[in-house]
């Protein structure tokens, strides 16, 4: 049976599994956190920073999705100095690359988008870098724009866990890290990947998308991974 | 010594602007020159996009006319894939830029030169814009005001919204036209005729009459027209063959498949404004041998016929005086009958079986590396030509823009104006505005043709012949 701890959440008492994160039990908790990298069925990556919560004792905020519960923590997920900081990261993702919102193809489906709108970005107080990056429409069916890419790895983890074909990777580090596929060949020629379209369907911006759609056309569907995942692990298929 | 005078900015058109004037040393005009003073730089930028993307961005270009770049983008688009687009898509693409041509026309008749027209070239410059229309004659402010709100509503209920509308596809067009927004255009037809029929009596009873001089210098020259006529040689907005007349009414191109438009269409570029100067190649740059003119005036010169009867009429009183009409202040008239005709063309197109027919896009992936899109936008023939590599990733871009075509033509006439009126170095700002207006006949789009941002103002400097400022007046 499973261990249940305690731990105090904005104030109030709550029980979790032992074996739970800080974002389960938020979630659970009907908590509303924003989050960019996670998503359920797949690994946690813990890089987006977007989940990042006061816990007392702790000498930074820790990213919910990455930190295990645990007895008598004392956590606060929406201080001011968190609010401040969610709204930092954001306009730094946005300033980091070329996010032209009116004429992306995922314009009004976009988690980026959803998630500035909700933090209130009105604007972005840092430059924008306006990186010269280029497009992969190499792919017969599918579209890579790094201009879009915000590095989640979405794309990463669900063509290796759920896929099994572990077609995309990073390349470089820190502001020059990419996405690539197959050792950074065009994505058209890569071997190994099967044109499931499942990179295309987690991704959270308008990095990946089907090719031929245009502006505000692509609308992307995630519940497929935890249907694929339940049906693996419990031979449920409930859609 | 000669003197230059500067008008800087020029006002009540679309994108920035200044005019200088040159004096002899006797103190006539010895030249005069148009400076579009913007740069925006999209055939750069949109390099590595992708074709599917283009009229989106394009759009982007003009918040007034947004449909003409979605309209000669997505024609591009197809040539691309090489699909012929579903025949419902073509009718419904022809009524949204139908709905543009009512917009923008309306805007540039009633509220860019309305106030000019109306309360008179020299008038109280306080009073001499909308607000000062709106007092003397609200009921000419409204008309204008309801005209272009059917225009917009046009390309509204077809594209979702009016301003930047992401409908119109290469392959065809993104929604189908339900049977109840078929029937709010209709519904609203009937005022849009009445307004335009009060607007062309207006026109005709009033503003020729009190204008007499204008009508004769504004604009008044010899020059080529070069535009769209349908197959059969009709008035046309959307698609068909380039016909190019000379101002006697010779053809010297009957009908030009328009993806060959570089066999008589050139650009040459000038370092005293980011307009590019486009000519007609067989007669060359040099003195200004190939000089043209785009926009409604050519249009309804180079047709044979307009199609509608209404405008039919129209157009026939316009050529009562000559097949051919030089004068550049019937811009006025023929915006007017181009609207008629476009209300025509939308009630004809609206009643058609298979406007609501629900095949509306052409699927395909790149089939050509080249492709060419041309239509007629509000201001004249506006040319998208798209080199793309095997993915659809663009490799270059050009776009050649309606008011760049004027070019030549704007220069002409600011000094033929010039001359007509300026006399000494004395500026008052009648003149000016009478100079303004010689702009403002062509309705020219400053944002587009530079592919720039905001309203147009318009300044003159006035220089001497060893090139001293003598007098500058701005707005």
């Amino acid at each position: 049976m499973d261990t249940v701890i305690t731990l105090t959440l904005n104030g109030e008492m709550v029980s979790a599994r032992a074996d739970q994160t800080l974002l389960d039990i938020i979630r659970e908790q009907k908590i509303s956190l924003p989050t960019l990298c996670h998503m359920d069925g797949l690994s946690e990556r813990g890089g987006c920073r977007l989940c990042a919560v006061e816990v007392q004792g702790a000498p930074r905020p820790m990213a919910a999705c990455v930190t295990p519960v645990s007895e008598g923590m004392v956590v606060r997920t929406h201080t001011p100095e968190l609010e401040a900081y969610r709204r930092m990261v954001l306009e730094l993702l946005l300033a980091e690359r070329n996010h032209i919102c009116a004429i992306c193809v995922t314009n009004g489906h976009c988690e980026l988008q959803w998630a500035a709108a909700q933090a209130g970005v009105t604007s972005v107080r840092y430059a924008y870098l306006h990186p010269d990056l280029p497009m992969d429409a190499s792919h017969g069916r599918f579209v890579l724009d790094h201009n879009r890419c915000i590095l989640c790895t979405r794309c990463v983890r669900v063509c290796d866990e759920v896929e099994g074909a572990h077609t995309w990777d990073l390349a470089g580090r820190g502001i020059q890290a990419r996405v690539i596929t197959d050792l950074s060949r065009p994505w058209g020629a890569s071997p190994s990947c099967t044109s499931c379209g499942k990179c295309v369907q987690v991704c959270p911006t308008g990095a990946l998308f089907a090719k031929g759609a245009t502006v505000a056309e692509m609308t992307k569907e995630h519940d497929f991974v935890s249907w694929i995942i339940r049906g693996r692990t419990k031979r449920e298929w409930v859609w | 010594m000669t003197n230059t005078i500067v008008i800087d900015p020029v006002t009540r058109i679309e994108g920035h602007a200044k005019i200088t004037l040159h004096l002899d040393d006797d103190g006539h005009v010895a030249d005069a020159r148009f400076h579009v003073t913007e740069f925006r730089g999209f055939e750069k930028f949109c390099e590595g996009r992708m074709f599917w993307e283009m009229p989106s961005i394009t759009a982007r270009i003009c918040g007034i006319c947004p449909v003409s770049h979605l309209m000669a983008s997505a024609k591009a688009g197809d040539t691309i894939l090489g699909v012929r687009i579903p025949t419902a898509a073509e009718k419904l693409r022809r009524l949204m830029n139908w709905g543009q041509i009512v917009q923008s026309h309306a805007l540039s008749f009633f509220h860019l030169s309305g106030p000019d027209l109306v309360l008179g070239m020299e008038s109280e410059p306080a009073q001499r814009n909308v607000a000062g229309l709106i007092a003397l004659n609200p009921d000419f402010a409204r008309d204008g005001i309801r005209l272009r709100q059917f225009g917009q509503d046009v390309i509204r209920l077809l594209g979702g919204k009016s301003i930047h509308p992401a409908w119109t596809v290469p392959g065809g067009v993104r929604e189908p036209l339900t049977i109840e927004k078929r029937d709010e255009m209709l519904r609203r037809l009937p005022e849009a005729f009445e307004i335009v029929e009060r607007a062309l009596k207006l026109y005709k009873n009033e503003v020729v009459a009190k204008h007499r001089r204008e009508y004769d210098v504004y604009g008044n020259f010899p020059s080529l027209f070069i535009g769209l006529v349908s197959q059969q040689g009709g008035l046309e907005h959307y698609d068909g063959l380039l016909r190019v007349m000379d101002s006697d009414g010779m053809i010297l191109e009957p009908g030009l498949a328009p993806k060959r438009f570089r066999e008589i269409i050139a650009e040459a570029v000038e370092p005293w404004t980011y307009l590019k100067v486009p000519y007609y190649k067989p007669y060359g740059y040099e003195g200004q041998a190939g000089m043209y003119r785009v926009g409604p005036l050519a249009r309804v010169n180079l047709c044979d016929f307009a199609g509608t009867p209404k405008a039919e009429a129209e157009l026939r009183l316009l050529r009562s005086g000559g097949r051919v009409v030089r004068q550049g202040f019937a811009y006025h008239y023929a915006r007017l009958i181009e609207i008629l005709f476009a209300l025509e063309k939308i009630e004809e197109t609206l009643n058609a079986p298979d406007i609501t027919n629900k095949h509306i896009r052409s699927q395909a992936d790149v089939n050509h590396l080249h492709g060419v899109g041309v239509s007629e936008a509000p201001r004249g023939t506006l040319f998208h030509e798209y080199w793309v590599d095997e993915n659809g990733l663009l490799q270059s871009v050009n776009l050649i823009i309606a008011t760049g075509q004027n070019n030549l033509a704007m220069n002409r006439t600011v000094l033929q104006i010039a001359r007509a009126y300026v006399t000494g170095q004395k500026l008052t700002e009648g003149l000016l505005n009478r100079i303004e207006h010689g702009i403002r006949l062509f309705d020219p789009c400053l944002s587009c043709s530079t592919h720039a941002a905001g309203q147009m103002p318009l300044a003159v400097e006035l220089y001497g012949p060893d090139g001293e400022l003598l007098n500058t007046l701005r707005r």
